[in-house]
């Protein structure tokens, strides 16, 4: 009976057990509170091809593998934690030696960017004695990235406004840049003098996704693909001192699966939309002229992706160069973005960032640690801009900022 | 190789099934003496078949699980972890050899992890050459299945330090016994750890990654030596604790002669202790510390410094028959356990460095017998990523059983 009443009773607790099961996982955290997900609308083969870049962006590459021989990381996802900004410990450093208006990036010593890590036994790279203007930028989120790709060029241009016509005090101008050799152009772009609209990277320096994927796997990581076949080195050891394993070192499939994660993640969720403090927040953003350039609203064009087609998205950017004062000139020109331009930086998400890059680090180099700071230092262009927010009262403040966490 | 052992795993319970049952006999093994965490390879339920010279033996664990991080499961999940095969022979009184092949999740990792002779020059000095565990910490040599009330081993025991361990190597033991106390040492020169300490996938130091040099049975990758230490006193009424270190250098610093780097040391420091309060409730754990010199180029995430620490407490709820088990115990268990797989703070920002793991595990083990437990465990993490971001979560349930044959 004693017996009989045991097993009665271990029956009852693993059932039990079995249908609790869905009731002891962790909850998953809210939607709006992750950087993570695909946008709407992909079908069953593209959710799974989305997985399978989600595998490579974070892929940890080793030395047998390739990684290095110098590096900045090892994996895409170390520096864009979470898809999210990037921490300060993961600084990217471009160098050049600058002479007046000319520019020398100093490709023949491993420049344009510093590889400071480097594999086992291998030594790594130190700024060449010839560099005189070096400069810091921080890893962005990569969220929403397919929106703002699927743009028509005709969208950015409808902003551009770089001899001030309209006397707003802002001159937004597009960064045409020089196409990659594999770049295809698609109906989005418009071509000047075989020259196209940059619309990624912190002075709008990449046309498009691929761009940034190619060069941020040999750049960063210290990893060929089909589309760059030569290897890092340091130039203090001379070219071909490399790390001996075969080129290409990611095939153009695994480039693609990256390109296409980038493309379906999702937009940065709002939060806290109809809270009164952020409506109010978004018209005192709007009042003081922080919408001249953070546009809020844009409409994709036709994509290969249907999901991407025709869709409307509020990254807070216009793409477009701007002049943003003495604070802000990192000295460092690119291609023809002087060195106190900058791409606005789409505010999407930056709500959202403290949870995923370990604190707050904001500027292309993570120097502010608050959006009072980040806003304070603006000047250029945005000077009249900043004067009216520290003109704002403490309450106003901190109904923009409300707004601006809940992006 | 495979199918060698293949043939061993099938030939054996063949034969025995073909003998008089009789003439297969348990070992008895030996209560004697304070049994300590370094004896107890020797110390496990061998089974001798007629007059053959080797005792074999050996334990399986399998378990289902059914978990999930942040509302994400993949769903119910059957394990099939290790089958573990132990070979020993007395060569003559004072000469045994053991031998200990593991097969874990299938035949997806065969190692073997234990193949020494041990000479008996004096209790107090033996001679043990071959491959052998390094006594880093008590799990490394106490680490089998049926001993422990938890279904998955201690992290601080096997991801800051790898058990188990084992290497190419020789060295000495001995013990000394007076009258309740018991004091033991271990000292051996074995091959050592490679650069995959700092260089692998699982994006962060690890000695466990380190393991996984092919080479390792044929040569130090470094060219010198990893000395492992320990020493342990155990009373027998209140328990034994431990103190081992592991030292080395993991790097290769000199090729064909020629230095092309420096010697970067790895080594790690554990102290481990168990004890009984009232004859009944047990408390086993290990503390464990590793250090690494890093070169100046590793990326952050690959720290210079881990630690690590579990705590088991295992109480009988109940003792006796239950389903004509005549010696069976119910216990319940608890586990509490923390990894900091990265000392330190960010150079560029003085902020702290995550990548840590907290977890506990209460659950119940029913041992029907000494040899068999069966296990249900609730785990429970709560893991950093390096930046310190809010930690992802990660809980379920797992139910198995381990026992020896």
């Amino acid at each position: 009976m004693k017996n009989k009443s045991l097993v009665i009773i271990t029956f009852l607790f693993l059932l039990f057990t079995a249908i609790a099961c869905e009731k002891i996982l962790p909850p998953a955290p809210a939607d709006e509170d992750v950087l993570a997900g695909t946008i709407p609308g992909l079908t069953a083969q593209q959710e799974k091809e989305h997985l399978i870049g989600d595998a490579a962006f974070a892929k940890i590459f080793t030395a047998a593998e390739g990684l290095g021989p110098i590096f900045v990381q090892n994996s895409c996802s170390n520096c864009h934690v979470g898809n999210g900004k990037g921490h300060p410990s993961t600084v990217v450093t471009r160098y050049a030696h600058v002479n007046g208006s000319k520019v020398d990036y100093l490709l023949s010593k491993g420049g344009p960017q510093l590889q400071q890590k480097s594999i086992d036994g291998y030594l790594a790279e130190s700024l060449p004695s010839e560099v005189n203007v070096f400069t810091k930028r921080l890893a962005p989120a990569i969220m929403g990235l397919g929106y703002i790709a699927a743009l028509h060029d005709q969208s950015i241009l409808a902003n551009a406004d770089s001899l001030d016509l309209n006397g707003d005090g802002i001159s937004g101008r597009p960064n045409y840049v020089g196409p990659t050799s594999f770049f295809i152009a698609q109906d989005i772009h418009i071509a000047i003098n075989g020259h196209y609209i940059g619309r990624f990277g912190k002075k709008a320096e990449k046309v498009m996704i691929q761009d940034q994927v190619v060069f941020a796997l040999k750049q960063d990581i210290g990893i060929t693909s089909d589309f760059d076949m030569e290897d890092l080195y340091n130039y203090e050891l001379g070219v071909y001192a490399g790390d001996n394993i075969a080129d290409p070192e990611a095939s153009a499939s695994f480039v693609n699966s990256l390109v296409f994660y980038m493309r379906t993640l999702k937009a940065p969720p709002r939060r806290n939309e109809s809270d009164a403090d952020v409506m109010a927040g978004e018209k005192v953003f709007t009042q003081i002229g922080c919408a001249s350039c953070h546009v809020s609203t844009f409409t994709t064009s036709e994509s290969d992706i249907a999901a991407l087609s025709n869709q409307t998205f509020h990254p807070y950017s216009d793409f477009l160069l701007h002049d943003m004062g003495v604070s802000l000139d990192d000295k460092y020109p690119e291609g023809s973005a002087n060195s106190n331009e900058w791409r606005t930086p789409p505010l999407w998400g930056i709500g959202l960032a403290e949870a995923s890059q370990g604190g707050l680090f904001l500027l292309h180099d993570g120097r502010a640690t608050s959006f009072e700071t980040v806003i304070a230092l603006h000047g250029g262009e945005a000077a009249s801009r900043r004067a009216a927010f520290l003109a704002l009262s403490e309450a106003e403040k901190a109904q923009l900022i409300k707004f601006l966490k809940s992006l | 190789m495979r199918y060698l052992l293949l043939s061993i795993i099938l030939f054996f319970p063949a034969l025995m099934k073909a003998q008089d049952s009789t003439l297969i006999k348990r070992v008895p093994q030996d209560t004697s003496r304070l049994i300590m965490n370094s004896d107890v390879m020797y110390n496990r339920p061998f089974l001798i078949i007629g007059k053959s010279p080797i005792a074999i033996g050996g334990y399986l664990e399998a378990n289902t699980q059914y978990m999930g991080t942040d509302g994400v499961t993949d769903g119910f999940s059957f394990q099939f972890r290790r089958f573990t095969l132990f070979f020993s022979s007395t060569i003559s009184k004072r000469i045994k050899f053991l031998s200990e092949l593991e097969f874990e999740e299938g035949t997806k990792e065969i190692n073997l992890e234990f193949a020494a002779m041990d000479l008996e020059l004096h209790p107090f000095l033996n001679f043990r050459g071959g491959v052998i565990m390094n006594p880093i910490g008590a799990f490394n040599q106490n680490h089998d299945g049926p001993r422990w009330d938890f279904i998955d081993r201690p992290l601080s025991a096997t991801t800051i330090l790898p058990s188990t361990l084992s290497n190419v190597g020789f060295g000495v033991h001995g013990k000394y016994f007076a009258h309740n106390l018991s004091l033991a040492y271990e000292l051996y020169l074995t091959n050592g750890f490679d650069a995959n300490i700092i260089d692998n996938t699982d994006n962060r130091t690890s000695l466990a990654a380190g393991k996984s040099n092919p080479e390792k049975f044929e040569e130090s990758n470094s060219g010198l030596p990893m000395t492992t230490g320990k020493v342990a006193l155990k009373h027998r009424k209140y328990g034994e604790i431990g103190l081992s270190a592991m030292l080395g250098v993991y790097n290769k610093w000199k090729l064909d002669g020629v230095v092309i780097d420096k010697q970067r040391s790895v080594s790690a420091y554990a102290f481990d202790f168990s004890t009984t309060i009232a004859n009944q409730t047990t408390i086993t754990g290990e503390i464990a510390v590793v250090e690494v010199d890093l070169p100046s180029g590793s990326a952050p995430q690959y720290g210079a410094q881990q630690w690590g620490c579990f705590v088991d407490l295992v109480q009988p709820l109940y003792k006796g028959s239950v389903l004509n088990f005549e010696k069976s115990k119910i216990n319940a268990c608890f586990r509490f356990e923390y990894a900091d797989y990265n000392v330190g703070t960010f150079t560029e920002t003085s902020g702290a460095i995550g990548d840590d793991i907290l977890t506990i595990v209460p659950g119940f083990s029913f041992r029907p017998s000494g040899q068999t437990v069966l296990r249900l465990n609730y785990r429970y993490h709560w893991q950093h990523d390096l930046l310190l971001n809010p930690p992802a979560l990660t809980s379920g349930l797992q139910f198995g059983f381990s026992t020896y044959f």
